[in-house]
């Protein structure tokens, strides 16, 4: 029974980080039509920029936690600009061509961007300052063998506060009506004087600052960062996305929430159904596939019937 | 010229063409002569290349469905058909030989592999087609990108082809040969590739071409017109897989060692700047992309030290500049040809009358796709 | 059929743009000019970070022996080239190498993957390659030009089997692997083996690769089997991050790893988890002996960093080759591999190389204990037949 709470406090930390993380790809997506592939180089530039600025301001040496809230909010400022510039140098000039274009820009800005970071950096690990002491500091028990670390439950903290803070700005404020409205109908929301380039540079914004924040929580638990460490976990993350519904901001959390638990109950249960762990990252995709199949439109979207 | 005899020529000049191409890349060269190994490699990878861009593109390009997953494909064709060389055809081989003499048993069973190797990529196809393609454009990517990784993931779970290890030969404890046999040489390479191409060609102004490309200009519209969306789309990718199938066997006897590693997310990329580069809808720009995008990383090798450690800065910043530039490609869907070169002659440029049917093919006739956008967004 | 026709002659026209060489022709020239050694290896794929330090190994070396007057007053000249990490593009380089640049031996691959690869090439074309660090068995089995400088899977698998049955009295283990890592796989394959032969029962196996950010759900069921130690053969970035994890659940048994795990930033991803656990590995940093504290300090002088095992197994690959390029007084390659293959007792910084029949190198490994942010010698392990030198410490 601990065995299996811890399985799953384990899965749904790694989750939240998914969440995080697809919440960009799904806002993106919901207004236009992009499959935003460098998102999860954002996030890899989102968790250096961290280290660098915790270097730069001496923030590492003496690790506290307000260190922890500078560090994440420089980086996600810093990541908001970098997600923007990807959006107006690279996507705004072929946004009027094919779906086909504006998907290979995502790609080559990806490549770009993991390319001049290992060209620049080199492509070594490093390790994150741990601001959170939780790396020499015992585990909270909870029942039985089950145990929470410092790092896990701000990871489940913050990520669960910048998700109300998201729902909040769409459904809440005026900026939050013009995204939905843009995402609803770029034309006609243009026709209602709303800005849509600017609303679009937005999106990119938010979408960015958190992968940014994602990245920073992730390195709390593990201090490993690297140019490439962006691949698997965005591919991941994005998945999360069209799990729960591309578009859909809820979805994007309730899929990122599910694919880190299936991964962590695949690992730890998957011997006694005949899964091997080995196959922990076909588990994401063939999850995706299952779902694709069954409910084309994702656990909460809604289907869209195509027009003539 | 009677057509027969055109035809006749054409063949006779290609296995003329195929015949030196073989000698010159071979150990003993022609005539004692021969192009460096390490160009006569890149050649031949070339070859691999254009099979692979080219069958990209008949479901990319012309039909308008985006796959990211061929090089899980690829990889489908290449394990399964070195597997049958290692394991299985040893024997088989030996027997033939005794009956019609080494080379055509090889080169009989090395067919045979071939047409494997074809089927099994053809049936992943097939099993990932079926239900994916009933999906929108985005979704086909993503399911084919987890596709091939699934497929990369079983590969490594499977221990008899060297799984984490790669696979150079039969692993013990089971019998079969130690080393891939190089079956491949220049000859088979160049010869499937202009295959691929005149198949590929042919299916395109075929009336199956004219469907797919319906497909691709609108499938709501082509579906109304009586068109079977789901079953010419899943025909495209089939018939696509089976090639990428091809290129995957060729690999694996060329290379005489495979990994997964070789497989990877990234290597799909690769085949999709191949056409995006040429042009989607474009055959012969596929083979332009894919003979630029070989040996373009080779090249910039050549760059003095420091740029050395950027040139993969500079290959991605120039797939970006070509979007941002020129973003149906260099050839658009336009062919390169003869003809294209007699007509740029005869008229001048942009007085080309639409419909014009003198041996222009059907892809061509159709103006550059979707250039409007909104149109999409508007659609949902 | 005109396009087609037209494609081909472009092909034809590409190839004759390159020009023809002769056949036959042997390149090497005489045993004048520069020795030209090719280094390929991952400079900007995932495993770059191990490319580069083998690289940093390989330049030092060279630098080194330049500077003393060369061999046989011949300078080494390193043509490096970068295989990103793929298998395709190693054989690919090896044959540019070769071929283009006309080397007239080869160093690298730190993957056996990409050494597996690229191998046949160098054995096609009989030119001598050196891997400073691929440990999987089959790697030397490709030909008899192949030859390395490292001890191989079998072997350090069976010394840390042995060091946990022997010495730590360990019944049950439990294994974390990298799924994606031919080495790693090695090593637990042969740890199980070897472990198991001794006595003992492994309780848990689990995987991961190395895109992996989150190893708890692994190491949860790890905790629930309650093994004695736990074995991590893996590299530095996930090993260090493993050990945190290990210990924010809680699990208390000691890690054991290998060689995978030298490097400086595992003290910065690891810090005080990793105290207790043991490694096997081909040098100790600490040890106090002169020639390695030479190597040490000259490397740390040079690149800012201490060296891990990856660079000084590629100083050492060098210096077997530059012994071998000097006894043999020529780089004919049929001497040169001669030479290379009767390297014995060559004191390299990571031990004394022996070549043994199947070209591997025969030689002891080390146990290290980890402490407060060092490795603290422990033991060191000879191969089966190889007698430890008088006087010094024993293994069992």
């Amino acid at each position: 029974m601990d065995t299996f709470v811890q399985q799953l406090i384990n899965g749904l930390n790694i989750g939240a980080i998914y969440a995080l993380i697809a919440l960009g790809y799904t806002m993106v997506y919901g207004i236009l039509r992009l499959i935003n592939f460098a998102h999860g180089d954002v996030y890899m530039v989102g968790a250096f920029a961290g280290y660098f600025l915790a270097h730069q301001f001496a923030l590492a040496a003496n690790p506290t936690a307000g260190g922890l809230a500078i560090v994440m909010l420089g980086s996600m400022i810093i990541a908001a600009l970098v997600g923007m510039s990807i959006e107006r140098f690279a996507y705004r000039p072929v946004r009027k061509y094919s779906r086909m274009t504006t998907l290979i820009m995502a790609i080559g800005v990806s490549l770009l961007i993991e390319n001049l970071f290992v060209a620049q950096i080199g492509a070594a690990p490093r390790a994150f300052p741990d601001f959170l002491g939780s790396q020499s500091e015992p585990p909270f028990q909870l029942f039985g063998n089950a145990a929470i670390s410092k790092a896990q439950i701000v990871i489940f903290a913050v990520s669960l506060g910048l998700m109300l803070l998201l729902q909040w700005v769409v459904y809440r404020t005026k900026v939050g009506t013009a995204m939905r409205a843009v995402s609803f109908n770029l034309n006609s929301a243009k026709l209602m004087g709303i800005n849509t380039d600017a609303i679009i540079a937005l999106t990119f914004a938010i979408g960015s600052a958190l992968a940014a924040a994602a990245g920073i929580l992730t390195a709390q638990y593990n201090p490993n960062i690297d140019p490439l460490m962006g691949i698997l976990t965005g591919l991941k993350a994005f998945v999360a996305a069209v799990l729960g519904g591309i578009g859909n901001i809820p979805g994007a959390v309730l899929g990122g929430l599910l694919i880190g638990a299936a991964e962590t109950f695949v690992v730890g249960y998957g011997q006694s159904i005949g899964i091997a762990s080995t196959y922990r990252d076909a588990v994401a995709f063939a999850i995706l596939i299952l779902v694709l199949l069954l409910r084309p439109s994702g656990l909460l979207g809604s289907t869209v019937q195509e027009k003539v | 010229m009677p057509t027969y005899a055109k035809r006749l020529l054409g063949i006779f000049i290609a296995l003329l063409l195929l015949y030196i191409g073989d000698a010159l890349t071979s150990r003993d060269g022609l005539f004692g002569f021969g192009i460096p190994y390490y160009y006569a490699e890149i050649l031949a990878l070339t070859g691999i290349s254009v099979i692979l861009a080219v069958s990209l593109n008949l479901i990319t390009g012309f039909t308008g469905q985006f796959s990211i997953g061929h090089a899980g494909f690829m990889a489908v064709g290449a394990y399964s058909s070195v597997f049958l060389t290692v394991y299985c055809t040893e024997s088989l081989e030996l027997w033939l030989a005794g009956i019609i003499g080494q080379t055509a048993a090889q080169s009989l069973v090395f067919m045979g592999v071939i047409i494997c190797g074809a089927l099994s990529a053809a049936i992943a196809g097939l099993i990932v087609g079926i239900p994916s393609l009933r999906l929108r454009g985005d979704y086909l990517a993503i399911v084919t990108l987890g596709f091939a990784e699934i497929i990369r993931i079983v590969i490594l779970n499977i221990d008899s082809v060297g799984g984490a290890t790669g696979f150079r030969g039969a692993v013990s404890p089971w019998p079969g040969r130690l080393i891939i046999p190089a079956y491949a040489d220049f000859m088979w390479i160049a010869a499937l590739a202009v295959l691929t191409v005149v198949i590929i060609y042919n299916i395109v102004n075929s009336d199956i071409g004219r469907a797919l490309v319906a497909i691709r200009e609108d499938e709501l519209a082509a579906e109304a017109m009586g068109i079977n969306t789901t079953r010419y789309k899943v025909i495209a990718f089939v018939i696509s897989s089976a090639f990428a199938g091809v290129a995957g066997v060729l690999f694996g006897h060329f290379r005489q060692f495979l990994h997964t590693n070789d497989f990877q997310f990234i290597r799909s990329i690769e085949i999709i700047i191949m056409i995006v580069l040429g042009g989607m809808g474009s055959i012969t720009g596929s083979v332009l992309g894919a003979i630029v995008i070989t040996f373009l990383p080779e090249l910039l090798r050549k760059l003095p030290g420091n740029l050395y450690s950027y040139r993969l800065v500079i290959y991605s910043a120039l797939v970006i500049l070509i979007m941002l530039t020129r973003p149906q490609g260099v050839m658009g869907v336009k062919e390169f040809g003869i003809s294209w070169l007699r007509r740029a002659q005869r008229r001048p440029v942009g007085d080309k009358p639409v419909g014009e049917s003198s041996g222009v093919p059907i892809a061509e006739q159709i103006p550059p796709s979707a250039i409007d956008r909104d149109k999409e967004v508007r659609n949902q | 059929m005109k396009r087609i026709l037209i494609s081909l002659w472009l092909v034809v026209t590409l190839v004759i743009s390159f020009g023809c060489e002769r056949r036959g022709v042997d390149g090497t020239d005489g045993d004048s000019g520069p020795v030209r050694v090719g280094y390929y290896g991952d400079l900007t794929g995932a495993t770059s970070s191990f490319g580069q330090s083998t690289k940093n190994g390989v330049d030092m070396a060279a630098d080194e022996i330049n500077k003393s007057g060369g061999i046989n007053g011949r300078q080494i000249e390193i043509i490096t080239e970068d295989d990103q990490g793929e298998p395709n593009k190693a054989a690919t380089v090896v044959t540019k190498l070769i071929n283009q640049d006309r080397v007239h031996a080869l160093l690298g691959e730190v993957a056996s993957s990409n050494t597996l690869a690229a191998a046949p090439k160098a054995q096609e074309s009989r030119v001598p390659m050196i891997t400073p660090s691929s440990t999987n068995p089959a790697v030397t089995q490709v030909g008899d030009y192949i030859f390395r400088v490292c001890f191989i899977d079998p072997f350090q698998g069976e010394v840390m089997a042995k060091f946990a049955a022997n010495n730590l009295k360990a019944k049950r283990a439990a294994i974390l692997y990298d799924f994606n890592s031919d080495y790693s796989r090695g090593l637990q394959q042969f740890f199980k083996k070897s472990f198991t032969a001794l006595g003992g029962a492994v309780v848990e196996e689990k995987s991961y690769t190395q895109g992996d950010r989150d190893f708890s759900g692994q190491l949860t069921a790890i905790r629930s089997a309650n093994p004695d130690v736990i074995y991590v053969p893996g590299y530095y970035g996930q090993v260090g991050v493993i050990a945190n994890q290990t210990r924010q659940l809680g699990i208390k048994a000691p890690l054991l790893g290998g060689d995978g795990w030298d490097a400086p930033q595992l003290w910065e991803l690891g810090g005080d988890a990793l105290n207790g656990s043991y490694i096997s590995n081909h040098y100790s940093v600490d040890d106090p002996s002169p020639s390695i504290q030479k190597f040490v300090a000259d490397y740390r002088a040079r690149y800012n960093v201490v060296p891990d095992a990856l660079a000084a197994l590629g100083y050492d690959a060098m210096k077997v080759l530059a012994d071998a390029i000097r006894r043999a007084g020529t780089t004919d390659r049929q001497k040169l591999r001669d030479a290379i293959a009767q390297t014995k007792d060559f004191a390299g910084v990571t031990g004394l190389i022996t070549i043994n029949t199947e070209r591997n190198a025969v030689k002891p490994a080390v146990v290290l204990r980890l402490a407060s942010s060092r490795f603290v010698y422990e033991t060191t392990i000879y191969p089966e037949g190889m007698a430890p030198p008088a006087g010094s410490p024993t293994g069992d």
